[in-house]
């Protein structure tokens, strides 16, 4: 048993693995894309055969996972916050089918938006669809969370929601995996074949048998070793951790905190447990990062018993994620003085590489909308969201993968003119094409111009769905070819292209400019490989 | 032994590099560790830091708190200063002087410099000009981890044995050089604390 340093998202990417995975599932979304990365680069993965290809968003990767479960093998779904409202159609009646093969759907938070555009809490889904939420603590528990939930979902015949937040996914710590990986299951058909089949008649038994379940679900979070009450002398106070808030509360107190803590990594949540450690103590914080769902449940509406704070009174901060220093001045703990930063140090925001061909599209299109003003431009998600930042004027928008396409055609059918969606070629696969159909049975005018990089870059240089098919997919939707232009995303090019969007900023329905160039982050990791392959190293 | 480290620069100038090779060193040494890294959206020419913490104790929080870092250790002068509010009273700043200018309102960096000199304990090295001494402008990371060692309770030839580890696969000539520049950080450190 070697202690690995692992980062927590490779922890759960370990922890899939020696849990007897047949196949991961993923969209990349921050933070959660180095789980299938890790499980893409691991030696036994790749002798197994494990499938561990990206899909083209979130719901076709949850969807494939149910099927790989329906199947009777384990599957682990991954992906960040918002790839879950993606996903929620499926998840939601997951929940109602159940699996047969173990399922976990591995889900990481960005409180702090670190790199997300919310901070939504992914346990209210698992309340929502009432499956068992798991909130490790610290690496070695991602790891062991994920390996065991894969049994847990089989137990208890049901997906497992695995949450996470930024700061567990992006911190290395030492994790001692076990010594050998259970053995993947065998090709099995439910025992029940109406199981999989949500006909009303149907469904509603299955949903009777998901609210009989409760009882379990409930059982085990109140068996689990992974919850539990940690004993403290003074009973004035009873502090309630969920996941790695833990961790934030014991750094304030290296030598034990002085109250009781009640541990939680495991929903729902024990009644029994809570009811347990609430006797024990005069009043009651509840420490948990993102929404306060615990709080929420524990606060009484009419404010009848103990006292309980947290989020909704203040003593905690409502948005952001949490930090040891938050902690000690909600325990009006003295913490250390500290210099200020000195106000001479600037921001440094992200920025468009040297050389990216996102930049060609967006000198062209600012040039082309100094006619019409302010106010055209839909953007959407990826490097080229950039595009709404100065230098550059390209974006008025920016709300959720594929919202480019529709938002332009919605203002269009309001009257805007003109209405231009700038996209990236990933986001457009994942979600866009949907909306493009729309446009197109109704002659919506639009422009949409595909900033197609070869890459999905902003989550580090994925390959993109439909390489080289981007066109014929416009084409396939229905846009007339001569309404669908690719053009080298070039300085060179930047007379042409400021022509080609004029021309067809005039042409009355929906066209396509494709600007195109590989991302030059993509293109030197492609070289470098290539080097590294021709020279026979061997590439971690 | 505990050392909190932040380690501080800007998207891609590879500054993990220095905290994989701390990071085998701390697990040859049985201590506990967690490293917090920045990944995502910042990446591209943002600011970016990494929290490291090691111990001989278990470490908890993946995040240092305020005012308790043993060493800022940056590789770009005025993000040395973006971290100064976890910088504990007796800290170390260990910076590199070039700087990266890839905004237009970088501050000038004689300002920079005088803000630095102000600090009680710091060490500013010119880590790109010792790099190309050595013969390599590509080992100024490891430079300024050769510079930061005196501050960090680790035996010097546990980060060497980590720098053979990371950067052995890329051959023997790679490694002399990284260490090379380990130990031109390490003296300069050593004669201008
Ligand atoms: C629903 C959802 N899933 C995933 C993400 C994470 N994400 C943001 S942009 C992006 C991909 C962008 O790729 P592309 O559209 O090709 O643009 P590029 O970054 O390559 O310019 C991803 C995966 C997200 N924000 N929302
Ligand atoms: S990573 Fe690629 S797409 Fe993103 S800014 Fe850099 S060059 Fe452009």
């Amino acid at each position: 048993m070697t202690k690995k340093l692992l980062l927590g998202v490779e922890a759960i990417g370990q922890g899939a693995i020696d849990g007897g995975i047949s196949g991961v599932y993923a969209y990349p979304g921050t933070p959660s894309t180095e789980i299938t990365e890790y499980i893409q680069g691991n030696k036994l993965a790749v002798s197994r055969n494990i499938h561990r290809e990206w899909s083209a968003n979130e719901k076709t990767a949850l969807e494939s996972a149910l099927g790989m479960s329906y199947a009777g093998k384990r599957a682990i779904v991954c992906m960040k916050h918002v790839g879950l409202n993606v996903a929620a159609d499926p998840f939601m009646n997951a929940a109602m089918t159940g699996i047969n093969g173990g399922l976990i759907i591995a889900v990481a938070d960005d409180p702090s938006m670190h790199s997300s555009q919310n901070e939504q809490d992914s346990r209210y889904y698992g309340k929502f669809a009432m499956i068992p939420v798991l909130e490790p603590s610290n690496q070695q528990e991602a790891y062991e969370m994920t390996r065991t939930g894969f049994d847990l979902s089989e137990k208890l015949g049901t997906p497992v929601l695995l949450r996470i937040t930024t700061r567990l996914a992006h911190s290395r710590a030492g994790v001692i995996p076990v010594h050998s990986a259970t053995v993947e299951n065998n090709l099995k058909l439910p025992s029940d074949p109406l199981q999989f089949i949500l006909l009303p008649a149907f469904a509603r038994k299955r949903y009777q048998t998901l609210l009989d379940k409760q009882v379990d679900f409930e059982r085990f979070s109140d068996e689990s070793p992974f919850n539990g009450i940690i004993e403290g002398a003074d009973h004035s106070l009873g502090i309630i951790c969920c996941g790695i808030a833990l961790n934030y509360l014991l750094e304030n107190f290296p030598d034990g905190s002085p109250y009781p803590i009640l541990k939680i990594t495991q929903y729902p949540l024990s009644s029994k447990m809570v009811k347990k450690f609430e006797k024990l103590v005069d009043k009651l914080l509840i420490i948990e990062e993102g929404y306060p769902i615990v709080e929420e449940q524990l606060k009484g509406f009419f404010d009848y018993g103990k006292p309980v704070s947290g989020k909704l009174d203040g003593t905690l901060p409502r948005s952001g994620e949490l930090n040891p220093d938050i902690i000690a001045k909600a325990l009006h703990l003295k913490s250390a003085s500290c210099n200020a930063i000195p106000p001479l140090v600037a921001n440094r925001p992200p920025a468009l590489c040297k050389g990216c061909g996102h930049n060609d599209l967006f000198l062209a299109l600012d040039e082309v909308m100094s006619d019409y003003g302010d106010g055209h431009v839909f953007s959407d998600i990826g490097c080229y969201t950039l595009g709404v930042l100065p230098p550059y004027h390209s974006g008025n928008t920016c709300v959720d993968m594929g919202s480019s396409i529709t938002m332009a055609k919605g203002a269009a059918d309001a009257g805007l003119f003109p209405a231009i969606a700038v996209i990236g070629d990933s986001t457009f696969t994942h979600s866009g094409m949907t909306g493009l159909l729309d446009a197109v049975n109704e002659k919506s005018n639009i422009l949409i111009m595909i900033g197609d990089n070869e890459s999905t870059s902003m989550t580090g240089g994925q390959d993109s769905a439909a390489f080289g098919r981007i066109e014929s997919i416009c084409k396939g939707a229905g846009v007339g070819s001569e309404h669908i232009h690719v053009i080298g995303a070039l300085p060179k090019n930047h007379e042409k292209l400021v022509s080609l969007i004029r021309h067809e900023i005039d042409y009355q329905g929906v066209s396509i400019i494709i600007p195109r160039r590989e991302c030059v982050q993509k293109a030197a990791r492609r070289i470098s490989e290539r080097k590294k392959e021709n020279s026979g190293l061997n590439v971690l | 032994m505990k050392c909190d480290i932040v380690l501080a620069g800007v998207g891609g100038q590879g500054i993990l590099s220095i905290a994989t090779v701390l990071g085998f060193a701390a697990l040859e040494n049985n201590l506990y560790l967690k490293q917090a890294e920045t990944h995502g959206m910042s990446q591209r020419g943002g600011a970016v830091q990494s929290y490291l913490r090691l111990s001989d104790r278990p470490v908890y929080s993946d995040l240092i708190p305020f005012g308790k870092a043993d060493l800022i250790l940056s590789v770009e002068p005025m993000e040395s200063l973006r971290y100064l509010p976890y910088l504990s009273a007796e800290g170390y700043v260990v910076t590199n002087i070039t700087p990266f200018m890839n905004i237009l309102n970088y501050p000038e960096i004689e300002l920079v410099m005088d803000e630095i000199k102000r600090l009680p304990r710091f060490v500013a090295i010119d880590a790109e000009a010792i790099a190309k001494e050595i013969g390599n402008s590509k080992t100024s990371n490891m430079v300024m981890l050769g510079a930061a060692t005196p501050f960090i309770d680790i035996a010097l030839q546990s980060i060497e044995h980590g720098i053979r580890e990371i950067f052995g696969r890329k051959g023997e000539e790679m490694v002399s050089l990284n260490l090379r520049a380990l130990h031109a950080g390490r003296e300069f450190a050593l004669a201008n604390r």
